[in-house]
């Protein structure tokens, strides 16, 4: 090897080591973190699945990375930081319990975009977004009603924060109205992925006569806990779990991120993003229906499409007059809707739900 | 054939080297498992052990967060050695941890939003004491009427789990908060936070009161006389009673001397990195120091070195999970072993191991 292409190597070299980086600078970092484990089949499975469909349709153009199982406190505050520092140029944290701390990195790295699901505080460069799902608990509560023959449904709720009491509520608002007699229990579970906890609560609600159970908790521990039971029917919580199809699960509510978490990440590659709240539902498609099982008759099946269908179009509100709070005062008038404002902060039982939110 | 055969005195020169060797065992084992999920495990190493500290894109954050992370760890550890040393078993630290929290953040959200000086050394206090109190719950009913202190402490962690939960969404919830859980953030209520005391070096006053346990610890159990009392319970109690040591004495003291340490460390947590009293705010601090405190042979230096390196593993692991895509259960797998080697190790500063035919006696 003479001189001239020792020299001439050595520029190739260094010249593909600078496209090389020039390569790795225009790919677009996205991050995620996650407050369960992605196998959780449940809340942190569906985000994950939104993840992938980020690499699915963007191929080279992005690169994702994730964390799962981040307690939501200081330990998130240190794995966000880290993560900016990794040179993502957009990160969705993706539980309640990350808003302060995403506002807090996200004071610290203005150049890097933040979206927090199901919070309520926003910045220049930290956007919301969540999910209707009670529209889904609407449809949940018509079949649950329908279905129940002992008039006794259990719920286990995860921790007494809006979004869980609004499912409640609409759960509890269309059980009853289509049997006045239905009764709810809740067991409070204080966790949002922790099969032992739910499969006790889950036990403990058909031991009480439960013969329907509903789940804010992500895992799949109260289907089982009711396939073992037998004659308990149960709904998939915000993935599928069409595993315990087509008994006890007989439909589910399907949280789909992907398209949001498409556009997105085009957004901040096109330049374009911008921060702002997003609240979608059944009709954009952010909600979904799993599939109602033939364990319900057809009957019941038709008149939960019918509801969906409705509530997809924009015909009809879930939260629609005459509506009680629990202690007897006027909430709704008749065919009045909820705002938004009041639903996300929603801190009440409707009338004719017993017990009390955890104070 | 392999025996075991006791060694009549503990081997010194095993006891120094199981932690070192345990760390290495660690690495080896962990690398295998590594490589078994498929990512390369020199850079997996590398990434826990060596980024967080020289890693130019993530040292200069990182390193602070070493003592953010230790801090509490080390100041629970200290506490709980002392009591370990003198044979009684203080398993409930994470409760202790939680009622501190919530008597200091208890202090500064009464007294919001008052601007004074004494907010914050009262926290203090209030933080010190409510560990305290905890801790003598199973003290008294250990010296009144002989419970077990393992099982007394442990199950009062659920209670004091409760506690918190019931707080949070009650007493002091955060009444701008919009309903969510969860208390004021002290950190913007500046006479009671507990801040970064030099920017981005991460060091807090709970990183201080770790580092004075650290030397209160070593002076206690080397010069004075109640340190020689412990240490004496612990290698043989009937000689202790005999030298005059009053047994329930020393289970009060231990018992509250970690139950106020664990307090404090969740006095200066809630106030500074976590911020704010809310359902999960404990994330195991109080378990982790057990482990500490072992690994670090109850030895104050040791606990030291010890707390850095077990922070080392959370801060290095959750690199490795976003940098090379290790799941969560991997890297606790890989602390699990830590301690598993440790106490295999241990084995042989009591046991000697003998190969060849056993004689019959």
């Amino acid at each position: 090897m003479n001189r001239r292409t020792l020299l001439a190597s050595a520029a190739l070299a260094f010249g593909l080591g600078m496209s090389g980086t020039a390569i790795a600078q225009d790919k677009t970092k996205v991050g995620f973190v996650f407050v369960g484990p992605i196998g959780d089949g449940g809340w942190t499975y569906e985000h994950n699945e939104g993840r992938l469909a980020v690499e699915a349709h963007f191929g080279d153009a992005v690169e994702t990375i994730y964390q799962e199982s981040v307690p939501e406190g200081a330990d998130a505050e240190r794995v966000l930081t880290q993560m900016a520092l990794s040179g993502a140029d957009l990160i969705f944290t993706t539980s309640f319990g990350y808003m302060d701390p995403t506002l807090n990195v996200a004071a610290k790295f203005p150049n890097v975009k933040f979206e927090h699901a199901t919070g309520y505080k926003r910045a220049d460069n930290v956007g919301t977004y969540s999910a209707r799902f009670y529209e889904g608990r609407a449809v949940q509560g018509h079949i649950a009603g329908k279905l129940t023959k002992s008039n006794i449904v259990g719920y286990i709720a995860s921790y007494p924060i809006p979004e869980v009491i609004r499912g409640i509520n609409a759960a509890y608002i269309h059980a009853s109205k289509v049997n006045p007699d239905i009764q709810f229990k809740v067991i409070w579970a204080y966790t949002w992925f922790d099969p032992a906890k739910e499969a006790d609560a889950a036990t403990a609600l058909i031991e009480q006569g439960a013969d329907v159970i509903l789940q804010h908790t992500d895992s799949t521990a109260p289907q089982a806990a009711a396939e073992k039971a037998g004659n308990v029917y149960t709904f998939g919580q915000a993935s599928d779990m069409a595993e315990y199809a087509p008994m006890p699960r007989v439909s589910s509510i399907i949280d789909n991120w992907a398209p949001y978490y498409i556009d997105r990440v085009q957004a901040v590659i096109d330049g374009t993003w911008e921060s702002d709240d997003t609240w979608d539902g059944i009709g954009a498609g952010m909600v979904k229906i799993g599939e109602i099982t033939d364990a319900v008759p057809a009957e019941i099946k038709a008149e939960a499409l019918a509801l969906q269908e409705a509530i997809a179009s924009g015909a009809y509100h879930p939260f629609t007059g005459p509506l009680n709070r629990q202690d007897g005062t006027p909430w709704l008038a008749e065919g009045e809707t909820a705002d938004d404002g009041t639903l996300l902060g929603m801190n009440f039982y409707v009338e004719g739900l017993s017990g009390e939110i955890p104070q | 054939m392999i025996a075991l055969e006791k060694r009549p005195t503990p081997s010194r020169a095993w006891s120094a080297a199981a932690p070192l060797l345990a760390v290495a065992l660690t690495m080896v084992a962990g690398a295998a498992l590594f490589a078994a999920l498929g990512t390369d495990p020199l850079a997996a190493i590398r990434t826990i052990f060596w980024d967080p500290l020289f890693n130019e894109q993530f040292a200069s954050y990182s390193r602070p967060q070493l003592l953010v992370k230790a801090g509490p760890l080390i100041l629970i550890a200290i506490g709980l050695s002392l009591g370990f040393r003198a044979g009684v078993w203080n398993i409930g630290a994470e409760g202790q941890y939680i009622m501190g929290a919530i008597c200091g953040a208890g202090v500064a959200l009464a007294l919001y939003p008052m601007d004074a000086w004494f907010v914050f050394p009262t926290m203090v206090l209030a933080g010190a004491l409510g560990g305290w109190a905890w801790a003598m719950i199973p003290a008294i009913l250990k010296t009144r009427f002989r419970t077990n202190e393992i099982l007394v402490s442990l199950l009062l962690v659920y209670v004091a789990e409760q506690i918190l939960a019931s707080m949070s969404l009650g007493l002091m919830r955060n009444p701008e908060g919009g309903g969510f859980p969860g208390s004021r953030n002290l950190q913007q209520y500046p006479a009671a936070a507990n801040p970064e005391l030099v920017a981005g070096t991460g060091m807090h006053w709970g990183v201080v009161a770790g580092f004075v346990a650290v030397i209160a610890a070593y002076i206690l159990l080397n010069r004075h006389m109640l340190g020689f009392q412990i240490r004496l319970a612990g290698q043989s109690p009937r000689a202790a009673r005999f030298a005059g040591v009053d047994p329930n004495r020393l289970v009060m003291i231990c018992l509250g001397i970690s139950g106020a340490l664990a307090g404090l460390a969740g006095m200066f947590e809630v106030a500074g990195p976590a911020g704010q009293i809310s359902i999960d705010f404990n994330v195991g601090y109080g378990f982790t120091a057990i482990i500490v405190a072992f690994l670090g042979r109850l030895h104050p230096v040791g606990i030291l070195l010890a707390g850095l390196l077990m922070a080392l593993t959370y801060i290095g692991g959750e690199l490795a999970q976003f940098m090379l895509g290790l799941p969560a259960a991997a890297i606790q797998a890989f602390q699990g072993m830590l301690l598993f080697f440790l106490l295999g190790l241990d084995v042989l500063s009591n046991f000697r191991v003998r190969l060849g035919r056993r004689k019959v006696t």
